[in-house]
């Protein structure tokens, strides 16, 4: 790893001015950040630790919503989250193992916007809001492709809001060594209509089906979207699985998820 | 060069870092605590787990400087005061939860964490919260055998892999 400066500012406002030069990154949990440096990857002059940041810990409720704070650990939202939006909680509780749960954040994971992420699901799928130090961006508006972001350079989440649902549910299939999602999906029902977002499987990153919202919206059970199917054209495919199995798995895993929302 | 001190094993200890110190070097070509092993140095296979403030991490992907002043306990630290094998680790020798011994320091340390949340979890549960840490060797049976073993269930019934 090539060598760099960590600074741990004590608040959102120390950090943002330490962002500010060119080279700086944050550094959250470090699950992806780390190795990705020790291949050389990545190789910032300059490290901005968010996870001593108390005003970026933390899960909060209040009308309907539930706040995230961006260095809050994947263990801390499947413990905190639990009474406030069960579905999140049971998505967090998923993510990696109990290590990787320790020290990875939802910021983190959103910030990366990996395609075969969980928590990028959960967000699209969800209608969340992304706040940042300096905005606040729609999930339909942040999730711009495979790694890609609507963050600019320098930007740091801060907080993601999530409107809580009626019923939510997330079911993936799990890629056994790495554990990250080979297809997952998100199914949420709110009162004025179903939102499916879809992990793992695009070339795109993170993505609506738009079929089978239409079809949950009218009848909110498994059965409502067999036989719906996905185009297998924009499909990832890899050593763990082809674009046509990865596109009928998105249909497999959106009725289990549908049956997991209960 | 920052000075970095923190608690290992009950003890106060510093050493110089600089800021890309991983705490798995840390202690080990710091403090000479080579118990902590590393195995993919990518947060994959778990063998470099310990605990920070009572919390499994995997020390490969954490930075010493990021850790000052925790309360970290590593293999080092897990036998008996009088030196003597603790329940966990002699349910390893006892059920053969180990041959080369490469991961069993991060088998150990994921064990203690899960029996410190859960006294008496089910077979499914140790193999579910050991997802993180992998072994070469054993085929995870024992391994699974002895977790259970150390937290005083009766594994008579678990001759062979049931999985
Ligand atoms: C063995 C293993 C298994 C895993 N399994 C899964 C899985 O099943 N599902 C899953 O979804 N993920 C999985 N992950 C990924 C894990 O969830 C990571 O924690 C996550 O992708 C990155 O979060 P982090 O906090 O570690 O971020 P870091 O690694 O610290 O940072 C990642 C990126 O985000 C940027 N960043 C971090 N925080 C912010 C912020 N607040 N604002 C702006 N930019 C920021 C960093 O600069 C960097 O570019 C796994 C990882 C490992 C090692
Ligand atoms: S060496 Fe740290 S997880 Fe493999
Ligand atoms: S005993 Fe050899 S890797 Fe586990």
């Amino acid at each position: 790893m090539y060598d760099f400066e960590l600074v741990k500012p004590a608040s959102l406002a120390e950090a943002v001015k330490a962002m500010g030069d060119d080279g700086a990154q944050a550094l959250a949990g470090g699950q992806t950040l780390v190795p990705t440096m020790k291949q050389r990857l990545a190789s910032p002059e300059r490290l901005v630790s968010l996870t001593g940041i108390a005003e970026l810990q933390g899960v909060s409720a209040a009308e309907g919503r539930v706040t995230i704070g961006a260095a809050t650990c994947h263990a801390d939202v499947a413990a905190k989250a639990a009474a406030h939006y069960p579905g999140l909680a049971a998505l967090a509780g998923q993510i990696g193992d109990p290590a990787v749960r320790n020290r990875g954040t939802i910021g983190g994971s959103l910030a990366n916007n990996d395609p075969s992420a969980c928590y990028p699901a959960a967000a699209l799928g969800s209608g969340a809001t992304i706040v940042t130090n300096t905005r606040d961006i729609a999930a339909d508006d942040y999730f711009q492709g495979m790694f890609a972001t609507a963050l600019e350079e320098g930007e740091i989440i801060t907080a993601v809001r999530f409107p809580v649902p009626q019923a939510a549910g997330y079911v993936k299939f799990a890629q056994p060594a790495s554990r990250f999602a080979l297809v997952g999906v998100f199914v949420a029902r709110f009162a004025d209509g179903v939102r499916v977002a879809v992990t793992g499987a695009s070339n795109n990153g993170v993505f609506r089906w738009a079929e089978a919202e239409a079809a949950l919206s009218g009848d909110f059970s498994a059965d409502a979207v067999t036989g719906l199917t996905v185009p297998a054209d924009d499909m990832i495919a890899d050593l763990h699985g082809s674009a046509e199995y990865r596109a009928h798995l998105v249909g497999v895993m959106t009725a289990r998820a549908v049956r997991a929302a209960g | 060069m920052t000075k970095v001190t923190m608690t290992v094993n009950g003890k106060t200890v510093s050493a110089d870092t600089e800021g890309r110190t991983l705490l798995s070097s840390f202690l080990r070509d710091g403090l000479g605590m080579t118990g902590t092993h590393i195995g993919c140095d990518t947060s994959q296979c778990g063998a470099c787990l310990v605990h920070v403030d009572g919390k499994a991490v995997k020390s490969c992907s954490v930075f010493a400087q990021e850790v000052a002043g925790a309360q970290v306990r590593t293999i080092e630290g897990m036998a008996n005061a009088d030196g003597s094998l603790s329940v966990i680790q002699q349910a390893f020798q006892d059920h053969h939860g180990l041959q080369c011994g490469f991961c069993t320091p991060g088998m150990v340390m994921s064990a203690a964490a899960l029996l410190a949340e859960n006294p008496k979890p089910t077979e499914h549960e140790v193999r579910h919260y050991l997802e993180g840490n992998l072994c070469r060797c054993t085929g995870y049976h024992n391994i699974v055998k002895a977790v259970l073993a150390a937290s005083g269930q009766d594994v008579s019934g678990l001759g062979v892999a049931a999985e």
